[in-house]
């Protein structure tokens, strides 16, 4: 297995160069000045000297050098200053956002929280309700329970969030005036009565994207219970005497997670990738958002180095979807 | 081998009856219809005793035997009628908990294939300590210590090493040990075999046959042997039933079923073995047509259809089972004196 992961590291790396490269063409490709939403009184001599000064009078080659290089190596040294304390990146030139003119990552790191706390609890919520919500569907199969549930993953999975984020909005902001409709970042837990502001106004984000999160992968845990309840194993299991919540919890779960951890690990990137379009409509100023913002701004560094780290994370995590699938199934190794 | 706990136990010779199945029946409702898969079946079997069960496919062998330890889907199967008397206690009307003691505990099963019978993500030794600690009340240390000493008694070599592997790592007929190292765990007093060797290829079939003959001497417990195949049936059993259509049509000690078949359908089934005397057959006999849907409550004979020797009553009435002595019964008109001829 160790042998396995640093193999499937080391292939990582030609991946992602390439990934890199097809990322810095397309924005190259794709049209948008980042001289556009100036004023129009500067003259056009001036923005001229502008944009050579982001660099984009150099060759594309050279534009995609200077970025890697600025990433890979003056991004890591920088890191490594930071967290140790030694001065060891000096003042190399660090990926800078066109737009505020500040470090790409910086401004990542301070946006990450929100996105985490939004999203990343959203997925935790969606998943721990739809795995009871999978197991009980499929061992009731065709039940009022399992009916309820199929219909209400239907309405989950296919109504989009920003129609169930303005209609939340509608009811318990504009009508009841029960919840906030714009989620704030600034606000910090103190007392009790700020822990029940934050919580107030996670409410309806979370419950939108858990919504949506519980709906695909509560589908997923039922078919994958249902592949195995009518399997030889489980009739085994009850001719042994198990009592039955022994046979489902223990013989046919640990069978049934085999993939739906992998769906789960797979959809952990697309948490830290932000849920742009909720982000918008409640106002979080996450990873979504930032990016949405860059791309109408043509921040082209903020856009390509986003972009990567959300290639980074699908690759990272297909790798360890892949590695706990390898830790269920005694069937699959990799040596 | 090693001796099954240090104790030698004695092939009992006439003892109380073990198990007493009366008139069971089980349908299987589904949207469209409802399949009489089991139809007033009654059979006994005394302690230590081997019974064969032999039959088509779809002559409802495995399923009268899932339904004496509750454990078909229900919904969709259900048991309309019976009795199933074990060790004195009716099983049919017990509480869940008290029915899964006894599975497991009193009554090991074995299934035909031994491919898909163990859970692929644990290991042999977890499958095989869970009976032990449930029923035995054993600690985990203690267990293993049982379980290793299973695996060795059904003939696995390097049984601790073994422990710790998982099904796919052992070969067929090695799961289809560890299988009746799992269903002997608790010591059970019966043990149900449902086409334990089916899936097996020929040698490995005669190893486990012998491995079980051996365990039953020495474990002194009963077995019920489904199976399709009479020489296996012809090796191990002491009394044979044959069932065609959900119904037993006849039943005798083996060798009076080998040498006085009386039924049509058991006749037809013997003459479908290949003999391996006698002039070679140009080609392998069948019998002609196809097994019963059984979408009705049987009121005919099941078996009409297909049988040479049927005439008019065999349409209009269900022949009961009719003892012929020594432990024979047939349920066949031509049998009973009042069909056409006795002897066919």
């Amino acid at each position: 297995m160790f042998h396995y992961t640093v193999r499937r590291l080391l292939y990582a790396i030609p991946t992602l160069l390439l990934i890199s490269l097809i990322l810095f063409l397309l924005l190259d490709l794709a049209p948008g000045d980042p001289t556009a939403q100036l004023p129009l009184t500067i003259p056009p001599d001036v923005k001229e000297r502008i944009r050579a000064s982001l660099g984009l009078g150099e060759p594309i080659h050279i534009r995609y050098l200077l970025w890697l290089q600025q990433f890979f190596v003056n991004e890591s040294l920088h890191l490594i200053s930071e967290l140790t304390g030694w001065d060891i990146s000096g003042d190399r030139q660090r990926v800078i956002s066109w737009q505020t003119r500040s470090p790409v990552v910086d401004i990542v790191i301070q946006r990450l929280p929100q996105t985490l706390w939004v999203v990343g609890l959203s997925y935790v919520v969606g998943i721990a309700i739809a795995l009871p919500i999978g197991i009980i569907s499929a061992y009731r199969q065709y039940s009022w329970f399992d009916q309820v549930g199929t219909f209400v993953s239907m309405v989950g999975f296919s109504v989009p969030t920003f129609f169930t984020g303005v209609l939340l909005i509608v009811i318990f902001s504009v009508h009841l005036g029960w919840l906030p409709s714009i989620y704030d970042t600034t606000h910090v837990v103190t007392d009790w009565n700020s822990f029940l502001f934050q919580i107030r106004q996670l409410l309806m984000p979370v419950f939108v994207l858990a919504l949506f999160n519980a709906a695909q992968i509560s589908r997923f845990m039922r078919a994958s219970m249902l592949d195995n309840l009518n399997l030889d194993y489980v009739r085994t299991a009850r001719s042994k005497g198990l009592a039955e919540r022994a046979v489902i919890l223990v013989h046919v779960l640990r069978n049934s997670m085999i993939p739906v951890v992998t769906v789960i690990a797979l959809g952990v990137p697309s948490v830290f990738g932000g849920a742009i379009i909720t982000e918008q409509i409640f106002k979080v100023n996450g990873l979504g958002q930032l990016l949405i913002i860059a791309i109408e701004a043509s921040d082209i560094p903020m856009v390509q180095t986003l972009s990567f780290i959300f290639a980074i994370l699908i690759v990272l995590f297909n790798l360890i979807a892949d590695v706990i699938y390898g830790i269920l199934d005694p069937r699959i190794r990799y040596d | 081998m090693r001796q099954f706990k240090g104790k030698a136990v004695q092939l009992p010779v006439s003892d109380p009856t073990l198990l007493e199945v009366t008139e069971l029946e089980t349908v299987f409702s589904t949207r469209d219809a409802q399949i009489f898969a089991v139809n007033s079946v009654s059979f006994d079997l005394k302690a230590g005793e081997v019974l064969g069960v032999v039959g088509e496919s779809g002559s409802g062998k495995s399923v009268t035997m899932m339904s004496l330890l509750g454990l078909l889907p229900s919904p969709p199967a259900r048991i309309r009628n019976g009795s199933v008397m074990f060790s004195g206690r009716e099983l049919l009307n017990m509480k869940d908990a008290e029915l899964r003691k006894i599975r497991g505990g009193r009554i090991g099963f074995i299934f035909q294939d031994p491919m898909t019978s163990l859970n692929p993500v644990f290991t042999v030794g977890f499958q095989l300590m869970e009976p032990l600690r449930r029923h035995l009340g054993m600690s985990r240390g203690a267990a293993r210590k049982r379980a290793a000493e299973l695996l060795d008694l059904v003939g696995i070599p390097d049984p601790a090493q073994r422990l710790r592997e998982y099904p796919h790592q052992f070969s067929g007929g090695m799961r289809q040990r560890a299988m009746i190292a799992i269903a002997l765990a608790c010591e059970p007093k019966l043990l149900i075999a449902d086409e334990p060797t089916t899936a097996l290829d020929v040698t490995i079939q005669a190893q486990i046959l012998e491995l079980v003959r051996g365990l039953r001497q020495k474990l002194g417990m009963a077995i019920i042997w489904i199976t399709h195949d009479l020489g296996v049936i012809a090796g191990i059993a002491d009394r044979v039933m044959v069932m065609y259509g959900g119904q037993i049509v006849e039943s005798a000690p083996v060798d009076e079923l080998f040498g006085n078949p009386r039924h049509p359908y058991t006749k037809a089934l013997l003459a479908t073995v290949p003999s391996i005397r006698g002039d070679r057959a140009d080609k392998l006999s069948s019998i002609e047509g196809i097994t019963p849907t059984l979408t009705r409550r049987p009121a005919a004979c099941a078996f009409k259809p297909r049988c040479r020797f049927a005439f008019d009553r065999c349409g209009i009435e269900l022949p009961r089972r009719t003892g012929l002595g020594s432990g024979h019964d047939v349920a066949c008109f031509l049998q009973d004196g009042q069909g056409a001829t006795s002897n066919v």
